[in-house]
This record gives C-alpha cells, structure tokens and sequence, in this order.
C-alpha cells in the first residue's frame, strides 16, 4: 500500500517518546474510593458560583457550580454523594480554588437530566452549542478554553477546515491514543456534529504516525466518509500545538496574536470531539477523563478513566508508584507540564497525564555559559531566538524582550530541550513575559 | 508520608546534547588532519600540538583558579583551541611560539571576555595574528626541520609567483607545504563530513565560504592580471581549515541562517581580495577575523520574522 502524505511544521524537536510502557494498554476504568474535590475553576475565564451547600445530597451529572459571564464554563458532580465541604482545596497549579468536596456514597444515582434525549440533527446551531455549553464542556488539552466559544467563530470567518487535534506530541502521554483506537467511532461521530455546524467546512483528524494502529482504524471507518479526512503527521514535538497543526495541514499561519478562525480553521481535541458526542447523543457532561499515568516511578503505567475530582494520589497508588524513589511529580506532559509540590489534588478537566519521575530522570544537569550554538534558534517552532531573550529577560530590559518577538513564545520548551549548556531558555522566558504582562496591566 | 517533590518550570526532560560532546565531536573531527600532518609533516607536529593542547587548557585552569570561576576545562573547549591554534603553526616552530599563542588564545581573546560563547573573536585566529605580527618569520618557515632540500614554499605562493605546483592529488592528501592542520584537503573534508552528520554545524557557511572563493577569484583572474587557479585556491592554504574548523565558530559569527550567509560572503570577499591583491598569500584568518566583527551588527539587522507574523495585518 502507498503511504500517505505525511504533514508536518518547520523546526521543532524529536524528544524520546517513551510512549511505549502505556501505548498497548486498554483504557482501564477507575472507581474512585476517596472524597471528590470539585474546583469551581476549571477553565480560562470566571470563576463558577457554588450551587450546593455542605449537607446537601448531589446526584450523577448535577449542576453544582454556575457559570458566570460569556468565558466561563459550569461544572457537574461526578458522583452521588453527599457534600462534605464548599471550601478552598489545592488545585495542581498550586493555587488555592473554592471547591465542592463531595462523599461518594458508591450508589452512582443519575440526575434526571442525564435522562434527556437530544438528536442534534434537528436541533439548531443555537441550541447544539447551548448543549456543549451546559455541558461545561473545556479544551482538555490543558488550556481548558470552553468549548462553546470556540464553537462560535466571529460571523465574518467563514470556516472551511474542523480539524481533530490527534497528535499527541507530548511525550509519555497516551490518553489521546488509546481514545482514537478505543473510541474511534465517538471521534468520528463528534466530528460529524461539528460538521453539522460549519456545513461548508471539511473535517480532518490529524494523527502523528507513531499511532499507525489509531490511523489504520481512523481511515477504516471514515472509508465512506467523503468529508472526513485522516491526516498522517510526521512524529515531531510540537506538532499538536493548534497553529503549528494548522500549518502543517493547511500551509496557512495563524496571525500572532490571532485565532485559528482568522485562516478558517477550527482545532478541537480528540477527548473534546468524544465529550461533544457524548454531550449530544448521551446527554452526559463532562464528568470523567482519560489520564495517563506513566514514568519511570511507577511500577504499573497505564490510561484510566476516572471521575474528574479523584485525588492524584488515588491514581499514583493504583500505578504502584514508589513514594521513596519518587523525584518529581508533573500534571501533564514532560515538556509542558507543570511539577507539582503536593499530590493531594484533584484530576480536573484538562488533567491529560501524570508523570512519576525518580532522581535518574527528574535531575536537570547545572547550566553553563551559552555557546552561542544556535540550536535553540534552529529548533524554535515561533521562529525566535531563545538566546536572545534569555539575555533579555536575564538583564531585565523588557523592550530589548519585546523587539526580540518574546510574547510571540508559547512555550513549548524546545530551545530548553536542545540547549548544550543546559540553560533555563524558556524558564526565562517565561518570567520575562510576566513581567511584561503585569508592566502592561499596570498601564491600563 | 510527608513527600518532597522537585519542583521546577517545564520543560522536565532535556536533551542528550552537551557543550562537552559538540568540542568532543570538533575534536574527532580534526584528528584525520592531525594523523596526515604527523604522516607528512613528522612526529614534531604531534608534539606541537600537545604542548598547544596542554598549554592552552593550562591557562584556562590557572584564569578560572585565580578568579575563582567554575573550573570550566571539562568542556573540552580549550582543547579545540589547543588544536585549532597549532594547526595554524609551521611545524618548525620553536617551542615556546605555542605557549605564547596559548596565553593569547585564552587569556587575552576567550577570558578576558568572559570566556566560552563570550568572546567576539576567534582565539586561535587573534593569536594566529598576533604571533604573525611578532614573529614573522617563523611563522612563515615551512621547512620541514632536519630535512634539507624540502620545498619550503605553500602553493599559494607558489600559484602567485608563477611556479610550477604540485599535483591536485599532492594537495588532496597533504604532500604539501604549510601550516600543520592545512595541508590535506581531504583529511579536512573528512572532519567536515563528520561535523555535518553529527550535526555539530550546517553546510552554509562552508559552503558559502569555499563557493564564493572560487567564483570570485575565477572572475577576477578573468578581469586582472594576478595569476590564478580557482581550483587550487580553494583547496591549497588554511581555507578548508578556515572555512570548516573556524569560520564555523559558535561564539564569532551570526546567530540566524541568514546572518550565516552575509558572514560567510563577507569571509570570500575578503579572503579572495587579500589573497590576490595584498602582499600576503594567506587570507583566511584575516577575513574571518574582520568578519567576526561584523557579527554583531549582522545579528542585529538578521533578527528572523516571528511564526504568523507574515499576515499581521
């Protein structure tokens, strides 16, 4: 058989995948055994408004905190039970949010909202969008943008490509994988209702090919879809970044500073297209999650499903991790998660992974002078020079940051990646941003 | 249980590079040179570049030692320098050149600027120069010490006074007069070929380099009256050595692919109107080492356009 075109960005990096340990594993179904934590913030946007008070008794799928404002996004038990506290817990970003602390009572008894028949194909644009809405519904890569807005591009965008997001460049992480190969008929069928909305526009699902397995079953059943297309990407981080996937598919740059719809583009995840069908079709929020739990920590990696507000700690035991060889804890992937000081958080909407690291991996060698080799600047998929604003952000002269593009940076973390001298490139970055930020908030 | 975690800003994983590898690889690189030179050239040149070698990592321990700095001679760099610098010596140089060419190199153009990735010139090349300047004949002696009779004279003074040169494949191999490092085009080559697979460096700058040599000086044998030979010219003299082994310096030259490029054309230019049209046959090391002060102000006009900054409107 003739291979495919294979789609792919400039520059970027080829990192050790070690997706291996958890890749053939089935997605396992966890049940959760502790209390489920609830933070009223799970999403870029306004915090939600707690509609239960301690004492109450919550079902399956009940509203529990109200959106409030356009970016917002509400957000549902995912057990029956009863609520134990409506206080501040610590989330995995380490800050302090207002959550619902519930006691699972084991009965798993239903909201009679969860009863609701929908068929979207009768249904308007409207009140499909509506349903995501209610659903609480977020981007689950991470960012946890609502999904309902990006359902609604400006009315002058006319949007011609709906692209799923399958590359899962992260190493380590292969939640998305073992959904694609284990839920491949919702993906497709999520995708057919964003079709529905954007009736001009084609579909692609775009799947990075060390996932031939999760391709060949994607191509199997989109055969007689003529709107659908499978997209082979050249295995290569950050080929899941939204505009480096957009480029890669369509030769089309996203303006900085710009939206995906801006070049008629919209990127969904493969969790988002499932939890869209399962909005729709199964009248369920979004109640429960894929995480991948993996490292060289853990004696037992795997995917679980598991009710969003299971404490990590809950996930780590059953993944046999080794609490006294255990370095370092990240929410999320290698490259872009974030180390945690504290396990005793809960799986949230946008918890992709947890990676147990022991000292072997965890440790980061010291850095040393820059050696003025420019592989930052060969990898760096924003087109930037890293050195230059490590300088800057290392001298505090934030013009000198802005001139050299440094708010252009997303932060993927290549230029770290490949530094010879082990320098904090990104790290600097990052702070170099804040400050400009805050300098600019400060101005307003 | 009460865990402590590390805790730290992404990324958590880094690559399996180091500033210590990439000198290793330069180093394997230049040993195809080294094994022509002593081939050729006789045991002497082995020990020259040694005493380089030990002198120049010798002044790098002594500055860190006496400023109190991390002791930075595990990343190989003065080694490369050590190397570079005895490279461009005639092999019947006395023995204390090296040492003084050391304390240039290291002390005077690397630490004095704040060491690796800090200094604006190529050390090997600034202390090329200035023992050039302070000892010019020795630095231009390339007989071979103890043998009578030998041709002393580099085919690049050769093609300009208009004597017969030696064959393509004499200089393919090194059956040359010159500096220790620059005698074997091929040996050079090599080295270039194992730097470009091991992604140490990319193919402009030689490229570039070397193509614009030859174009140059074919035209401009065309049009002046100097005698040429494009052929020879790029393969005969530290060319090679300059155009892989130095002009391809990390810490002396542009940052951005476009940057590479004007450096690597304004390395031609010069090396082609020294060669032809200054009273000197050599013009490598001058011409990177001008180069090298463009640097600065090529990176700063050569800063590359952000990802989606093309449709801003």
């Amino acid at each position: 058989m003739m291979k495919s075109k294979l789609y792919s960005f400039k520059k970027g990096i080829h990192p050790s995948y070690n997706k291996e340990r958890t890749s053939g594993k089935p997605i396992e179904l966890l049940h959760p055994k502790g209390d489920i934590v609830l933070p009223m913030v799970q999403h870029i946007g306004a915090p939600c408004t707690p509609l239960v008070k301690k004492g109450d008794r919550v079902l399956v799928g009940q509203l529990i905190g109200e959106a409030n404002g356009f970016v917002s996004s509400p957000i549902h038990s995912t057990v029956s039970g009863t609520v134990k506290a409506v206080e501040d817990r610590l989330v995995p970003n380490g800050s302090k949010v207002l959550s619902v602390v519930i006691e699972d009572d084991g009965l798993r008894e239903d909201d009679p909202s969860l009863s609701k028949k929908l068929d979207y194909r009768t249904m308007t644009n409207d009140e499909i969008i509506e349903v995501v809405k209610e659903a609480g519904l977020v981007g689950m890569g991470g960012a946890g943008f609502p999904t309902y807005i990006k359902l609604m591009p400006p009315k002058d965008k006319e949007i011609s490509h709906v692209i799923i997001n399958g590359a899962e460049c992260e190493p380590y992480l292969t939640s998305d994988h073992r959904a694609m190969l284990e839920k491949t008929q919702q993906v497709i069928d999520g995708l057919k209702i964003i079709l529905h909305l954007f009736p001009n526009a084609k579909g692609y699902i775009g799947v990075e090919d060390n996932k031939p397995d999760a391709i060949a079953k994607l191509e199997e059943l989109t055969k007689n879809e003529d709107n659908i297309e499978i997209c082979r990407l050249e295995t290569k981080y950050p080929q899941g970044s939204e505009k480096h996937l957009i480029y890669a598919l369509t030769n089309r740059e996203v303006p900085s500073g710009g939206l995906p719809a801006d070049v008629g583009c919209m990127v969904q995840n493969v969790d988002s297209a499932i939890a869209i069908w399962r909005a729709l079709e199964m009248s369920r929020p979004i109640m429960r999650r894929i995480v991948t739990v993996s490292g060289d920590g853990v004696k037992n990696p795997g995917n679980y499903n598991v009710r969003l507000g299971t404490s990590y700690r809950e996930l780590l035991e059953h993944a046999q991790w080794d609490p006294e060889n255990t370095a370092k804890v990240i929410s999320g992937g290698p490259m872009m998660g974030m180390a945690l000081s504290s396990i005793d958080v809960p799986v949230l909407k946008g918890t992709a992974g947890i990676l147990c690291f022991t000292k072997d991996t965890a440790l980061i060698p010291e850095e040393s002078n820059c050696i003025r080799c420019n592989k930052c600047i060969e990898v760096c998929p924003c087109v930037l020079m890293p050195t230059q604003l490590n300088l800057a952000s290392q001298i505090r002269d934030d013009e000198m940051f802005i001139k050299y593009n440094g708010m252009d940076c997303m932060e993927c973390g290549s230029c770290s990646f490949i530094c010879p001298a082990n320098r904090h490139l990104v790290q600097s970055i990052r702070t170099a941003k804040a400050s400009v930020r805050a300098k600019q908030k400060d101005k307003k | 249980m009460d865990n402590k975690f590390l805790v730290s800003s992404s990324p958590h994983i880094r690559g399996p590079f180091s500033t210590r590898g990439i000198m290793a690889d330069v180093l394997i690189a230049l040993l195809p040179s080294l094994v022509v030179a002593v081939y050729f050239l006789g045991i002497r040149a082995l020990f020259v570049t040694l005493l380089s070698v030990a002198s120049c990592v010798f002044f790098e321990a002594l500055w860190n030692k006496i400023t109190n700095k991390p002791m930075t001679v595990g990343d190989l760099s003065a080694v490369v320098t050590g190397v570079l610098l005895a490279f461009n010596l005639p092999v019947s140089i006395p023995f204390y050149i090296p040492i003084i060419g050391a304390f240039i190199a290291i002390i005077m153009a690397k630490q004095f600027f704040g060491g690796i990735g800090q200094n604006f010139i190529n050390p090997a090349l600034a202390a090329r120069a200035v023992l050039l300047a302070s000892f010019p004949q020795l630095m231009t002696d390339f007989s071979l010490p103890g043998v009578d009779g030998v041709s002393s004279a580099t085919p690049l003074a050769l093609i300009r006074t208009g004597e017969e040169l030696p064959s393509i494949t004499s200089l393919l191999i090194g059956n040359v007069g010159g500096s220790i490092g620059e005698i074997s085009a091929l040996a050079l080559l090599i080295g270039l070929v194992y730097l470009l697979y091991r992604k140490v460096i990319n193919i402009r700058i030689p490229a570039v380099y070397v193509g614009s040599v030859f174009v140059l000086t074919y035209v401009l044998g065309l049009i002046s009256s100097v005698n040429v030979n494009p052929l020879y010219e790029i393969m005969a003299g530290g060319l090679f050595l300059g155009a892989f082994f130095m002009a391809t310096d990390y810490s002396t030259t542009p940052a951005t692919p476009k940057g590479e490029i004007i450096f690597a054309l304004g390395c031609g230019i010069l090396t082609t109107v020294i060669r032809l049209f200054g009273g000197y046959p050599e013009g490598t090391s001058y011409a990177i080492l001008i180069m090298n002060l463009t640097v600065p102000l090529i990176d700063k006009y050569t800063v590359p356009k952000p990802f989606g900054a093309v449709n801003k409107s």
